[in-house]
């Protein structure tokens, strides 16, 4: 039973290597819950509180390429710069747990555990980010979709640690929105983040909590860019966002749990798809 | 118990041993049943209800959800570092306004009032009540508290 | 309300006097249950059963001892008293023997050096289960489809209600069928309590979180076998309550624990444990058919009620009394024939909570007087005006409400409350349903208006004497009252100072720990208190008056009638002497114990006739909520809402229970229910068991009626209960009206509105 607490990322990830099967602790969120209901021991802990490596974020501008830091609280995405490049971010920021929640939950969090209810999760996969995981002898880059294996799996070896999420800019509209039964401090029961790429004249669209994993739409992505034009900023066909959710929603794959039914989050996930379709198309 | 911890936190300014700790306890667990600071509550476990809410480094979290271990190097204030014997406005402002009853998630909405004002001296309504909506409290339904807040921001407004 | 108006240079009844243990909360000085210790303390723990119905093959604890750290492990043969416990029937066990009714019902405790010491003690105890097939369907237990799971039999009680004319009708008849589910009283203090082992082992002292000292002492006394003056208990500090610590939980287990360590133990329930450590609010399931004139006069009432007891006896067969003698609701009616049954089931135990049996009543009366509205083509607040009960009026029981009945006057005074402003263009987003997560535009969203109005009995029922006892001493000018009142949050802290003000002319007044060194005061429950236990107070408290008038009145060889308090001095209404009380009572010791009793009740004949209640509150609420109808989410802006609540004593503590009460029949309404699947409890957690939040709180309006009622010894109603009952049939009607849904069953889930 030990506890390491690294200063730098190369401390960290040689730790881990020292220590093969050594329990990361980021912001705690997910992990102290899982040790206060006894649902895990706790043997050998890697607290990455006072890697600062981790807690930063950059945008190359020239790229058009924001790197987000693991250990970045969600906090720091609700407002400010981060928030302006990355709107469906801060959306799905601001709807994480509680303010104290958001004061401690990463995007590293996020991942490690990579429920399909993580709030962070759509927008990645909408937003096509990119993870980025080292050991001590490599990194590797991984789209957020290959990283994301199942429910609570990912593509992280064990001596490997998540470093940062690397996202594009994107010139065009984004949007996110989370059903709960609570206006706020509410696990999704289902939710959507949609892209607009105007400059590609595309969408993405990805759905949380309808599956085992976080769910694309390409089908109805597809049947979307044949349909209205990104570009043009003509008002959206009303029909056409209805047709978009039904879509969306058919690609939907829910389940019955104590928090919703399967039918209830397919009909929600498609409602929201044709709402952000709407509030994107709006703009 | 086998398998104990021996680390320092430093909580309202002074560096607090901690010994013969099991290496899983909270720092709501170490705060409450160690170091002799009881003020900071535990109703959830899980950071669904914001009574143990403490500030680390400026930040206003769960400290259920904290490992007591790893909040090493940090500064830790809680409830009991907001006042010492005199009452802060807040404080004076929620038992004015009846936002007390049986007062188990005082503290933690205490510590939050204080951080949001901190960072926020004039927040809208919408924005106190976002601040707050991590801090449950099951007696008032919440008037009285925002009662309490919307009472501090005019009198510091006075002032 | 303006509540800076009432505040008075003394903190006498009717001032919004502040809580004295203010200071101590917000510092966190305040000692709550969980905060106390002592040297050498162990901790205790539960294990407690996986399954709702299984025979019990073997309890193997030789791997738990020996874990180093581990005291000891108590199973129900180491109970040395009474092997059961209950608050009505004595037919919990303290620990399952032979067989596990409910999932989460205690198997064994063990004591250690440290909480995860407990934890792997716990997981070490090998408990070997035959599993059964839970019966968790309350009509089954009532139509005897499946055996008794317990020796009891599976009906807990059954109730019939016979009155007036059984073939009276009228053209029009209305009938629903209304389900309620099973709320949690998700007070934010968990369960603790601290047992402290007396030196020679044969007796004990608990600091406890409770509603009721005295009742827990006699359970603990009886599974112990100890004479009940062995155990002394002290009130901890109570976060909150509701009903759900009128049945003991952990107490006699941490007793237990500690006369076999002889060392203190410490429990406490994790919020886990603690939604199976205490009794829930019964799920219920009514049918009610309305018969009324075309002008919308009840005819009669018929009902068939049906409560889930769960495993254990608790107070449901109190709750189904209340459930039936309230299906009338606030409403004249003179001819009815109404059944109620409270079943036993596998389904965790369900017994007191806020409202007690009428919340369940009141969603089903209110739900009908909508459809009577509608049918007769009146608005819902003229069909409960022309309905509204008044003073003098017979219930379907045959009982007169003698208590004063301002029905008609609530519903005016809430209809008379401003609606809230039309929502602007563009709302703050995080003001509309749906909230943080973003998910609704303005144009998404209709707004719906309903209502609600309610009965609710005070004090408990059916000949039960619960009296209350209160100490009064009178030194220099100092009062010091003492009282076994457990203060939960409602305030009852801040009343009893002002009550000896008021009434003694001073201004010092400490009140002393509560514990069961005086004579019980009965349980902080059923809006009693400030009228059994505030009774209490201002009996001792003239006594003392009496005491000291006579003392005066002799050293200035008057006659004592002639004295009153005036402020803070003793005056001769026929002359000029004027004292003060502190300079009259300087050197002086007075001292009077006083128990206040209600009047008598009575039982319920075969006929559900007979004066079972011993007075009753009434109160109206309007809801407005925004409603996205296509999402189903449900944002409620305003609870306007008129109480009667006699006298205010206290405004700023009745706006606070009006308040809190508001925001748990709102929780009723839209998120809260403990979800069971075939016995299981799917959502023990407050991440899954949601609480309205601060932003999921409405603007609350209110106004108070003050009827002074004349048997109430301060003119007081109990206010606790009635602000939480017809919150949620308001609510619930207010969304029937945004979306044109049935709506027949609370809490309202999203596709409930759009599927």
């Amino acid at each position: 039973m030990s506890i390491h607490l690294p200063q730098t990322l190369n401390e960290a990830l040689h730790m881990l290597q020292v220590v093969p099967h050594a329990q990361i602790l980021a912001g705690g969120t997910d992990f102290m819950v899982e040790v206060n209901f006894n649902k895990h021991g706790v043997h050998d802990v890697i607290a990455l509180r006072h890697v600062d490596e981790l807690k930063k974020w950059s945008h190359d501008t020239v790229a058009g390429v924001v790197t987000i830091g693991a250990a970045v609280p969600y906090a720091d995405m609700e407002h400010g710069e981060l928030a302006q490049l990355f709107p469906a971010l801060a959306e799905a920021a601001r709807t994480v747990g509680s303010p104290q929640i958001r004061a401690a939950g990463t995007l590293g969090g996020n991942l490690g555990t990579c429920s399909p209810a993580g709030d962070a999760l759509p927008v990645l996969f909408a937003l096509n980010a990119v993870i980025n995981v080292a050991s001590t002898h490599a990194t590797r880059s991984i789209p957020v979709a290959d990283f994301m294996r199942g429910p609570k799996r990912n593509d992280l070896a064990q001596d490997e640690l998540i470093v940062s999420v690397t996202i594009k800019t994107v010139a065009g509209w984004q949007g996110y929105a989370k059903v709960g039964t609570r206006n706020a401090m509410v696990i999704s029961v289902a939710s959507a983040s949609l892209v607009l790429d105007h400059v590609n004249n595309s969408s993405r669209i990805a759905l949380g909590s309808v599956g085992p994993t976080i769910i694309r739409c390409i089908q109805a992505e597809q049947w979307l860019q044949g349909v209205y034009d990104f570009t043009s900023h003509q008002a959206l066909d009303d029909s056409i966002a209805t047709e978009f959710g039904q879509r969306v929603s058919q690609e939907s794959r829910p389940i019955d749990d104590h928090r919703s039914t399967a039918l209830y989050r397919r009909h929600a996930v498609g409602v929201l798809a044709k709402r952000l379709l709407q509030r994107g198309s709006a703009q | 118990m086998s398998e104990t911890q021996f680390y320092s936190l430093r909580v309202n300014g002074k560096q607090r041993e901690v010994t013969d700790a099991w290496l899983g306890e909270s720092l709501l667990y170490v705060l409450r049943e160690r170091l002799g600071l009881p003020g900071s509550k535990g109703a959830c476990e899980q950071g669904e209800c914001g009574s143990c809410t403490v500030i680390i480094d400026g930040a206003a979290v769960c400290s259920c959800l904290v490992l007591a271990a790893s909040a090493v190097d940090t500064d830790i204030t809680t409830i009991e570092g907001y006042s010492d014997g005199a009452l802060t406005d807040v404080q004076q402002a929620f038992i004015d306004e009846g936002a007390v009853q049986c007062g188990f998630c005082t503290p933690g909405l205490i510590v939050a009032v204080h951080h949001l004002l901190e960072h926020t001296p004039r927040p809208s309504e919408m924005k106190v009540k976002e601040a707050l909506s991590g801090n449950i409290c099951r007696c008032t339904g919440y008037g009285r508290i925002f009662a309490a807040v919307t009472r501090v921001i005019e009198q510091r407004d006075h002032q | 309300m303006n509540l800076s108006a009432v505040r008075t240079r003394r903190d006498t009844l009717g001032t919004s006097a502040l809580r004295p243990d203010g200071g101590p909360k917000v510092q966190g000085s305040f000692a709550f249950s969980s905060d106390v210790w002592a040297d050498n303390m162990l901790w205790g723990a539960t294990l407690r059963s996986p399954h709702p119905y299984a025979r019990i093959v073997s309890i193997d604890i030789s791997e738990a001892i020996k874990i180093a750290g581990v005291e000891t492990v108590v199973i129900a043969e180491d109970v040395p008293g009474q092997l059961t416990y209950g608050l009505i029937d004595s037919d919990q066990p303290v620990f399952a023997s032979e067989v596990v009714r409910y999932m989460g019902e205690p198997v064994a405790a063990v004591a250690a050096d440290h909480p995860e010491t407990c934890r792997r003690a716990l997981a070490a105890i090998r408990v070997e289960y035959e599993v059964y097939e839970p019966h968790i369907n309350p009509e089954d237990s009532i139509s005897g489809a499946v055996p008794a799971i317990h020796p009891n039999g599976n009906l807990l009680r059954y109730q019939r209600i016979v009155c007036g004319d059984q073939n009276a009708t009228g053209p029009i008849v209305v009938e629903g069928e209304y389900e309620i589910g099973m709320q949690d009283q998700a007070f934010l203090g968990l369960e603790a309590a601290l047992a402290i082992p007396d030196r020679d082992g044969a007796g004990l002292e608990m600091i406890v979180a409770t509603q009721w000292l005295h009742e827990d002492r006699k359970q603990i006394a009886l599974c112990l076998g100890l004479p009940e003056d062995k155990i002394r208990l002290t009130l901890g500090g109570v976060g909150g309550a509701f009903g759900a610590r009128e049945d003991i939980s952990l107490q006699v287990h941490a007793s237990l624990l500690a006369l076999r360590t002889g060392r203190p133990i410490k429990m406490q329930y994790s919020r886990e444990e603690s939604f199976f450590g205490h009794v829930h609010r019964h799920p219920a399931k009514i049918w009610v058919r309305h018969h009324a004139s075309a002008d919308g006069m009840i005819i009669k009432i018929e009902a068939r009620m049906v409560f889930d007891g769960g495993a254990y006896a608790s107070t449901s067969a109190a709750v189904l009394i209340n459930g039936v003698t309230h299906i009338q609701g606030p409403y004249r009616c003179a001819n009815a024939i109404v059944d109620g049954f409270a079943a036993r089931t596998n389904n965790p135990p369900c017994g007191a909570m806020r409202g007690f049996g009428v919340v369940q009543a009141c969603f089903a009366h209110e739900s009908q007087m909508d459809k009577l509205a509608l049918a007769c083509g009146l608005s819902p607040v003229e069909i409960r005006l022309r309905n509204a009960i008044r003073t003098g009026d017979r219930l379907i029981t045959g009982q007169p409400v003698e208590s004063v009945a301002p029905v008609e006057r609530c519903i005016r005074e809430t209809d008379a409350i401003p609606l809230p402003p039309d929502m602007t263009p563009s709302p703050h987003e995080l003001s509309l349903p749906g909230g943080s997560g973003r998910t609704a535009d303005r144009r998404h969203i209709v707004r719906g208006v309903g209502w609600g109005v309610s009965i609710k009995n005070l004090m408990y029922s059916e000949t039960f004497d619960d009296f209350a006892t209160a100490r009064c001493r009178l030194q220099d000018g100092v009062v010091t009252l003492k009282f076994a009142t457990s203060e939960v949050g409602q305030g009852f802290v801040t009343l009893a100072p002002q009550i000896a003000r008021s009434v003694l002319g001073v201004d010092t007044v400490i009140v002393e720990p509560m514990d069961t060194t005086i004579g019980s005061a009965g349980s902080t429950s059923a809006s009693r208190q400030t009228w059994m236990s505030g009774g209490a107070v201002d009996g001792a408290c003239r006594l003392v008056r009496e005491r000291l008038f006579e003392h005066v009145a002799k050293e200035h060889n008057i006659d004592p009638l002639r004295l009153e308090i005036d402020d803070t001095d003793i005056i001769d209404t026929f002359g000029t002497l004027r004292i003060a009380v502190a300079n009259a009572s300087a050197g002086m010791v007075f001292e009077e114990t006083f128990e206040h009793h209600h009047r008598p009740t009575e039982d319920l004949d075969e006929n559900g006739q007979g004066n079972c209640h011993v007075a009753f509150a009434f109160v109206a609420h309007r809801a407005v909520v925004d409603v996205d109808t296509e999402l189903g989410l449900v944002k409620v802006v305003q609870i306007a809402t008129a109480q009667d609540v006699g006298r205010a004593l206290n405004p700023l503590s009745v706006l606070g229970q009006i308040e809190g009460g508001i925001a748990q029949g709102l929780g009723l309404a839209v998120m809260e229910e403990v979800l069971m699947v075939n016995g299981i409890v799917k959502n023990p957690s407050f991440t899954d068991y949601l609480l309205p939040t601060a932003l999921d709180a409405p603007e609350v309006v209110a106004v108070l009626i003050e009827e002074p009622d004349p048997q109430a010894p301060l003119g007081a109603k109990g206010v606790g209960e009635p602000p939480c009952i017809s919150v949620t049939p308001a609510i619930a009607a207010a969304i029937r009206a945004a979306t044109g849904r049935a709506i027949t069953r609370v809490p309202v889930r999203p596709s409930d509105i759009c599927l």
